[in-house]
C-alpha cells in the first residue's frame, strides 16, 4: 500500500473544487486513458488578472485526483502570473510531499496549470516540443530533462517517477540514461562509447567476449566457436564441436552469441555463421 | 470497523485449526527432525503426517511431494530442475497470463539463451490450445502453464494438455497455487510432472508451499545443502508451517464442496449484483472454466487504486490490476494479454473469496460500491 499523507488522503476523500466551470476563462487539459490519468482544470479570472474559481475533472489514483484538488485549493485567489510560477514541487509540498512514485501525479497538475494559464492568455497550443523517448506514454526528450533538471533526477527509476517515461517496455533506459547523464554533465556511458569504438577495437573486444564469456559456456555443452572474420558490422565465426552438428545451433548462434556481443560490444552488430 | 476480507487470492486468514495444530511445534516440540534421538524423532514424525495429507489433497503419493518455503520456490525448483535435466534443450513453452514467479523466471532466462514461447490467450483468458501444440519441437525442455489463473481465475485445461505434451516426452509443470483448494486438483488424472502449491492461498501460514515430482522424473534440487525432504531441497524443515500445511490440507479437502457451492453462489451474487446496479462494467474472463471464488470486474472510466481506497474506508480488501496499483505504470499483463481496453483494464478490481465470507458481507459490498463508483465518475473527465 502507498504511504498517503493525511492530506493526501483527506483531498482524495473530500476533493475541493470538482467539477467544471461552464464559460471558464482558460482550460488545460493533460493525460488520457491510456496513460491511467488525466486532468481537465477549468479557470474563471477577473478584471484584476486574479484566479477567481478553479474546477477540475481528474481520471486517475488516489494522488492524482488529491494533487489535482490541492492545485485548485493553490491557485484561487492569486494573479494568473502568480499561478505560472507553480511548480511540481509546489503541488507536492502542499499535500506533505507524494511517494516518489507518485510525482508524476504532481507533474500532471503543473502541466495542465500551464496549458490552462496559455490559454487564458490566447496563446496557440504549444506543440509537443522534442522528440518522443518513450513510446509507451509518449515522454518527449525536452520534457525528461526538464524533469531531470527541475528535480534534481539521478536515475532511470526517478525519471519513471515523476514524468512515467521508461515505465513501459523499458525500451527507452539506455536513451533516459544519456539525458540524465547530459544534464547532470556525467561522461558519456559505457554502451555509448562502444559505438565510437575503430574496427579494431571492435575485433580486440569480440574476441575478448568470444573467451571470456560465450566459450566457456558453449563448452559446457562440448561445443566451441572460432572467430573467421569481421567486415561491416558482420562478426562470422564458426561453430565448432557439438555444436556444428546440434541442430538448435542456429538459435544459439542468435539468441545467445550474438545476444552477448551486442549486449558487450556495440548494440549494431550481428553475427553470421560462415558455409562450413 | 469490520474488516471485509475478499482478497483470499491473495493470502488467506490461517483457519483456527491450523493454528491449534501448529502451536505445540514452536516451544514445546521443538526438536529438528534430522535429530537422532526421539525428541527430534517425533517432529520427523509429524512431517510424515503432513506430508501424506497434502499428497492425498491432490491424489499423490507421499514420497512425491517436495516441502518448499512458496510457491515461487515450488515454480523455480521445478523449472530448473526441468531444464537442467535435458540441457541441450533450449526452448521452453509457457503462457502470457502466468504468475510472475513464472513469467519473469522464463523472461530471465530468455537472457540466458533459452527461448521461450508465451502463448497467448483470448479475450476471456482462454490458452490458445492449437498456438501450443504447435509451439511443441524437439528442443523444447519443458511447458509450464498456470492452472488457474491468480487474477481472473481462468482455469486452463491443464488435463488436456498434459496427456499431449507428455505423449512428445516433453516435462510438464502446472502452477497450481490458485486452483488447490477451489477445483478439484487430481494428479492421478493429469498427467503433469510437477505441481506447485502454497500454503498461505489455502488458509495455511506464509513461508511455506509444495512441489509435487512425480515418481520418475530426472529432478535436481534448487537448494543444494542436507539430506532433507529425501535430498531434494536442503535446508532445516520449516517445522510448524509443514504440519499447517498439512492440516490445512485436510482441511481443504473437506471444504471444497462448500467453495464449490456456497461459496461460489455469493460470488455470482456479488457480480450479478454490481452490473445490475452500475453501468458501464464488464467481468474479465468467462463464466465457464473460472475459479468459484474470483471475480474480476471491471469500472469503465474510474481507476482502481481510487476505487480500493475508497472501499478501505469501510474495511473491504480487495485488489486491482490498474496501473497505479501494479508498481509498473501499466495495467495487468494478464489483462493487456486478454485485450481488455485501457478505459476498463485501469478500473479493474478483483474480489476472491473464501469459505470465511459471509452473505451479508457481500451484500455490504453490493450496498456500498455503487455510489463510490458514481462519485469518481463524477471527478473523471470522461464521464459524460
Amino acid at each position: 500500500m502507498w504511504e498517503y499523507t493525511e492530506k493526501v488522503k483527506d483531498h482524495f476523500l473530500n476533493p475541493r473544487n470538482a467539477g467544471v466551470i461552464e464559460d471558464a476563462d482558460g482550460v488545460g487539459e493533460v493525460g488520457s486513458l491510456a496513460c491511467g490519468d488525466a486532468l481537465k482544470l477549468t479557470l474563471k479570472v477577473d478584471d484584476d488578472k486574479k484566479i477567481s474559481d478553479a474546477k477540475f475533472q481528474t481520471f486517475g489514483c488516489a494522488s492524482a485526483i488529491a494533487s489535482s484538488s490541492a492545485l485548485t485549493e493553490m491557485i484561487k485567489g492569486i494573479t494568473i502570473d502568480e499561478a505560472g510560477k507553480i511548480t511540481n514541487n509546489d503541488i507536492a509540498e502542499y499535500l506533505g510531499g507524494l511517494p516518489k512514485e507518485k510525482m508524476h501525479c504532481s507533474v500532471l497538475g503543473r502541466d495542465a496549470l500551464e496549458k490552462a494559464i496559455a490559454n487564458y492568455r490566447g496563446e496557440p497550443e504549444k506543440k509537443v516540443d522534442g522528440e518522443i523517448v518513450c513510446e509507451c506514454f509518449g515522454v518527449t526528450d525536452l520534457e525528461i530533462q526538464r524533469a531531470v533538471k527541475e528535480n534534481s533526477l539521478k536515475t532511470i527509476e526517478d525519471v519513471t517517477g515523476y514524468v512515467k517515461a521508461g515505465g513501459g517496455c523499458e525500451n527507452c533506459h539506455d536513451k533516459i540514461q544519456e539525458i540524465i547523464d547530459s544534464v547532470n554533465g556525467t561522461p558519456v556511458t559505457e554502451k555509448t562509447r562502444h559505438s565510437k569504438l575503430t574496427n579494431i577495437q571492435k575485433i580486440r573486444l569480440i574476441e575478448e567476449t568470444l573467451e571470456r564469456e560465450i566459450k566457456p559456456e558453449l563448452k559446457k555443452d562440448g561445443g566451441d566457436i572460432e572467430l573467421i572474420d569481421f567486415a561491416d558490422n558482420t562478426v562470422f565465426v564458426k561453430l565448432c564441436g557439438t555444436c556444428s552438428t546440434c541442430s538448435a545451433s542456429q538459435l544459439t548462434l542468435k539468441h545467445y552469441v550474438e545476444t552477448k556481443i551486442k549486449e558487450l560490444v556495440s548494440p549494431e552488430l550481428v553475427v553470421e555463421e560462415v558455409a562450413q | 470497523m469490520k474488516t471485509i476480507y475478499v482478497d483470499n487470492n491473495a493470502t488467506t486468514r490461517v483457519d483456527p485449526q491450523v493454528l491449534d495444530a501448529m502451536l505445540p511445534y514452536f516451544n514445546d516440540f521443538y526438536g529438528n527432525p534430522s535429530s537422532m534421538h526421539s525428541f527430534g524423532g517425533e517432529v520427523a514424525h509429524k512431517i510424515d503426517e503432513a506430508r501424506i495429507k497434502v499428497a492425498s489433497l491432490i491424489n499423490a503419493s507421499p514420497d512425491e511431494i517436495v516441502f518448499t518455503s512458496c510457491g515461487t520456490e515450488s515454480d523455480s525448483t521445478a523449472i530448473h530442475a526441468a531444464i537442467s535435466s535435458v540441457p541441450d534443450k533450449k526452448h521452453i513453452i509457457t503462457s502470457r497470463v502466468e504468475h510472475p514467479a513464472v513469467k519473469n523466471l522464463c523472461e530471465h532466462l530468455s537472457k540466458k539463451g533459452y527461448r521461450v514461447t508465451f502463448v497467448p490467450v483470448d479475450r476471456k483468458g482462454m490458452l490458445d490450445v492449437d498456438y501450443l501444440y504447435n509451439s511443441l519441437t524437439d528442443d523444447t525442455a519443458i511447458v509450464s502453464l498456470i492452472w488457474a489463473n491468480n487474477e481472473t481465475g481462468m482455469i486452463f485445461p491443464i488435463e488436456e494438455i498434459s496427456r499431449v505434451v507428455k505423449q512428445k516426452g516433453i516435462v510438464f509443470h502446472t502452477d497450481a497455487v490458485q486452483a488447490v483448494g477451489k477445483v478439484p486438483v487430481d494428479v492421478d488424472k493429469s498427467k503433469v510432472d510437477m505441481l506447485s502449491l502454497s500454503g498461505h492461498k489455502i488458509h495455511a501460514p506464509k513461508g511455506v508451499g509444495a512441489l509435487f515430482v512425480r515418481k520418475g522424473t530426472r529432478f535436481s534440487p534448487f537448494l543444494i545443502g542436507g539430506h532433507q525432504e529425501g535430498g531434494r531441497r536442503g535446508g532445516t524443515e520449516n517445522v510448524v508451517s509443514i504440519i499447517g500445511l498439512g492440516k490445512a490440507s485436510e482441511l481443504a479437502g473437506n471444504h471444497l464442496k462448500e467453495v464449490t457451492t456456497r461459496v461460489g453462489q455469493l460470488r455470482d451474487k456479488l457480480e450479478s449484483e454490481l452490473l445490475r446496479k452500475i453501468p458501464n462494467v464488464m467481468i474479465n474472463g468467462d463464466s465457464e472454466n473460472r475459479l468459484p471464488n474470483t471475480t474480476s470486474i471491471s469500472f469503465e472510466y474510474v481507476e482502481g487504486e481510487s476505487i480500493l481506497l475508497m472501499i478501505d474506508e469501510f474495511g473491504i480488501c480487495a485488489s486491482s490490476g490498474s496501473a497505479c496499483t501494479s508498481g509498473s505504470l501499466e495495467p495487468s499483463h494478464v489483462l493487456r494479454a486478454m485485450g481488455v481496453p485501457f478505459t476498463a483494464a485501469h478500473g479493474s478490481i478483483r474480489f476472491s473469496l473464501s469459505i470465511y465470507n459471509t452473505e451479508e458481507e457481500i451484500d455490504f459490498i453490493i450496498e456500498k460500491l455503487p455510489p463510490i463508483i458514481e462519485h469518481l465518475r463524477n471527478l473523471s473527465p470522461f464521464w459524460k
